[in-house]
């Protein structure tokens, strides 16, 4: 059965690159003792595959990874969520589990776009080049910052610190990263080409 | 950030390699209030994250001292380059995992010692602690430090940094060092450690003053004061079932170098190998029930959700149930889908059997350690693999579908002449050829030779503390004729040969043997830029010879041959295994004499007086 697994990720769990996140969850697939699938062949591994990387030092309220749970095995939502979660580390937290159709596609595939929060002061929107608006789907001022729906996926991405780079107005590379690193971004959200969430 | 807080600010974690070195909140840390506890550890490994957490002995103390419901221990380890250079440059003091808090508001801070090479890593930690370096400079604001681990058999060298040196395995004494912390609050650090000078097993430098003759030999070891012991005496824990292992083992998110599931299966070991230091401080051997294994074993990996297990010990082959542990863990891997790394194992039928049924026998290589060339320098190093042992073990290996070997050696042993390096070249040749008398059918592609070597260095408490060592010019000229040797063969091609820095062993050999001067050459050169000596993209052999000239010390005086009569600096630690022991098998090293394994036969070192272990196997 395919599954479509959804969680967050706050605080210093933002520090967690994402080959480590997914190493992260193989290994509580295990302890939650759930009947994840494993691929045929040589090195038999977990079939789990994520919607998008997310980059280091962001934050997340809507994370979605994609396992197949074994033939013959049936968990219900919360009895899948509860295990999990009684094996999460203070960040991290499973939010959904959402049983698919057979013939659906993978979250990283159906994936076009996706909400970021960025909180702080001092970005200026009239900064941002005509050739990366066109990937941007909406962009507005609020109080806290700026909230964007930018192109995310496998045919169209926008990395949000490119968005975030030209806003501050940071010219040299390490100039960049400081500028960047006074502000919290969070991903809000993410979609699939029908505007729907994933 | 907010939920989980971080010392280091977002800029700086983000400019930094693997900023998960630093935040801690793994699965399974140990989590308590601060305010409820009397004693706060800062714990470290002085290496980086991903080597101290791959080391079980760090895990073992950490969950020992968190047992404790008055202590609240946590972790630290070095940072890395990037992060010591950007702490140096803006002042930022090193801080714990677990709180974030700064290691300077700790109680106490503790080293792990597993490798003398580290030692300028303590100086990092100190130093970016804000602690002074040396014990005498300390007050009241400042933690206790104290340390424990393999260096602690020789702890001279780091002497003057220490406020107090743990002897011998943790189980046994530290509840004890605890209790009378806690009990003597406020009486202040110098009363403090002259009470705990008298705990069994607990070395307090600052007591006990070395005398030296004018030529720089050790001439006399006194303590300062009469209520304390003229020698200390190492911690031995003879019942291992009956202390815990690892319960709950903390599960770091960046790759480890033991990404695993680690099994300690025994301590100690039977085979007597002269060179070996940990064959003899950890006598005797002690093992693990395999019901207390099977239990820990499904434990951890349940708690972790690990994906592969390794056993540890010296020579798990040794192990009684060898064969009964191997066949549980092989059934209960097989239905999880965990991988089982096993450890080196003797190679023989049923060794090879099992390696067959966990292996991906076309990916891995059979291992054998004759650590020399000839069966006569095997002989006075009492390594007890013969010729037949691994031509006969190779065959069948390579019968079995193996056709990958790797070979350890030494170079610089005691007695070792051209011929037994020229017989490390020959040793692997005979390999090949025996590869090829298999019938071309039964064979998949050339035979794979890895041959490596190190440089010998001589150990305190192994028969070998004697021995001289030669200069690094002089090792790379024996591994440059060992290289030549291996190519004049027939299958040279099929043969690779790797050797280790002899500057890295020389220093190695100066720490392992050295004396309390040695100290402020650490302490210089560290403030020279020394740091990650171990690492050999960071080692820097000009900042160590400045600091040796600087100090007005010599490396090749302190790896010289030393006389049999010489007071040796660790002279006052009583590991239970005698120096006479120790000077008969130097003695029948000399003579090519070779002594039998501990269940074949007791040699009387001495651990017997500590009524445990093989010692008294199979007796009533």
């Amino acid at each position: 059965m395919k599954i479509r697994i959804k969680f967050s990720k706050h605080g210093n769990m933002a520090y967690i690159g994402h080959l480590d996140l997914m190493r992260y969850f193989q290994k509580s697939m295990r302890r939650a003792d759930i009947p994840i699938k494993y691929s045929e062949g040589f090195s038999p591994h977990q079939i789990m595959s994520f919607a998008s990387p997310l980059g280091i030092g962001m934050e997340s309220d809507a994370e979605y990874f994609d396992i197949e749970t074994q033939e013959g095995s049936s968990m219900l939502r919360e009895e899948a969520m509860d295990r999990l979660n009684a094996v999460m580390v203070p960040g991290i937290s499973i939010l959904d589990w959402k049983e698919l159709p057979n013939d659906t596609k993978k979250s990283m595939s159906l994936l076009t776009s996706a909400d970021y929060e960025v909180k702080g002061s001092g970005l200026d929107l009239s900064l941002i080049p005509e050739d990366m608006k066109s990937k941007i789907y909406s962009i507005e001022e609020t109080k806290d910052g700026v909230f964007m729906r930018i192109a995310q996926g496998s045919t169209v991405n926008l990395k949000p610190e490119n968005v975030i780079n030209v806003m501050t107005g940071a010219d040299a590379e390490a100039d960049k990263l400081l500028a960047r690193a006074k502000y919290l971004i969070i991903r809000k959200e993410m979609y699939g080409p029908d505007g729907l969430t994933l | 950030m907010n939920m989980n807080k971080t010392y280091l600010s977002n800029d700086i974690l983000l400019q930094v390699e693997k900023p998960a070195r630093y935040i801690g909140n793994e699965q399974n840390m140990c989590i308590k209030d601060p305010a409820q506890v009397d004693i706060r550890i800062a714990f470290c490994f002085p290496d980086v994250y991903e080597i101290g957490m791959s080391n079980i002995g760090m895990q073992i103390i950490y969950e020992m001292f968190n047992r404790r419901k008055d202590t609240y221990c946590e972790r630290v380890f070095s940072p890395w380059v990037d992060l010591d250079k950007i702490m140096h440059e803006r002042d930022i003091e090193l801080f714990t995992l677990e709180t974030q808090t700064p290691v300077h508001q700790m109680d106490m801070l503790a080293f792990t010692m597993g490798y003398e090479l580290c030692y300028s890593n303590i100086m990092q930690v100190l130093d970016l602690s804000k602690i002074p370096f040396l014990s005498k400079d300390r007050t009241d604001d400042d933690p206790i430090v104290f340390g424990g681990g393999t260096c602690a058999y020789n702890p001279e060298p780091i002497a003057d940094f220490f406020d107090f040196i743990y002897i011998g395995e943790a189980e046994t004494k530290y509840d004890e060092v605890m209790d009378l912390y806690v009990s003597m609050k406020g009486k202040g650090r110098r009363a403090f450690l002259h009470e705990a000078a008298k705990i069994e097993g607990i070395y307090v430098p600052s007591l006990y003053e070395p005398d030296y003759y004018d030529d720089g030999r050790l001439k006399a070891f006194t303590p300062l004061y009469d209520d304390i012991p003229t020698t200390i005496k190492r911690q031995v824990v003879m019942d291992l079932d009956s202390v815990r292992f690892i319960d709950k083992p903390i599960v770091p998110f960046i790759k480890v170098t033991q990404d695993r599931v680690v099994l300690e299966i025994m301590r100690g070991c039977i085979r007597g190998c002269r060179f070996c230091q940990a064959g003899t401080i950890y006598r005797p051997l002690r093992e693990r029930s395999v019901e207390y294994l099977k239990d820990y074993a499904v434990k951890m990996l349940d708690l972790t959700g690990a994906e592969e297990i390794s056993l540890s010990s010296l020579s798990s082959s040794d192990y009684s149930k060898i064969q009964e542990l191997l066949e549980f863990l092989i059934q209960y891997t097989k239905e999880k889908r965990i991988n089982i790394s096993l450890p080196s194992l003797r190679i023989d039928a049923f060794s090879l059997d099992v390696m067959n049924k966990v292996q991906d026998v076309k990916k891995s290589s059979l291992t054998f350690a004759a650590e020399a060339g000839t069966q006569r320098l095997r002989d006075v190093i009492n390594k007890g693999i013969t010729e037949e042992d691994i031509m006969k073990g190779s065959y069948d290996a390579f019968k079995g579908g193996w056709n990958k070997v790797k070979m350890y050696f030494m170079l610089g042993l005691p007695t070792e002449t051209e011929d037994d390096r020229n017989g490390i070249g020959e040793l692997c040749e005979r390999i090949a050829e025996n590869y090829y008398t298999i019938p071309k059918e039964e064979r998949i592609g050339k035979v794979q030779i890895s041959a490596s070597s190190s440089f010998f260095v001589p150990k305190p408490f192994t028969p070998f503390q004697w021995a001289g060592m030669k200069t690094a010019a002089e090792y790379r000229e024996m591994a440059a004729g060992v290289k030549d040797h291996i190519r004049e063969q027939v299958n040279q091609r099929s043969i690779k040969y790797q050797w280790h820095d002899p500057e890295v062993s020389v220093l190695e050999g100066v720490f392992a043997r050295g004396d309390r001067r040695i100290s402020q050459v650490i302490l210089t050169a560290y403030k020279n830029g020394a740091l990650y000596d171990a690492w050999s993209d960071y080692f820097k052999p000009e900042v160590w010879d400045e600091a040796f000239a600087a100090c007005g010390l010599s490396k090749e005086w302190y790896n010289r041959e030393r006389d049999l009569d010489e007071m040796l600096p660790w002279d006052h630690i009583d590991i239970s295994v005698s120096k006479e022991f120790l000077i008969r098998e130097w003695n029948n090293a000399m003579n090519g004499t070779t002594t039998p394994n501990c269940r074949e036969a007791c040699s009387g070192c001495g651990a017997r007086c500590l009524g445990g272990g093989v010692c008294f196997e199979n007796k009533n």
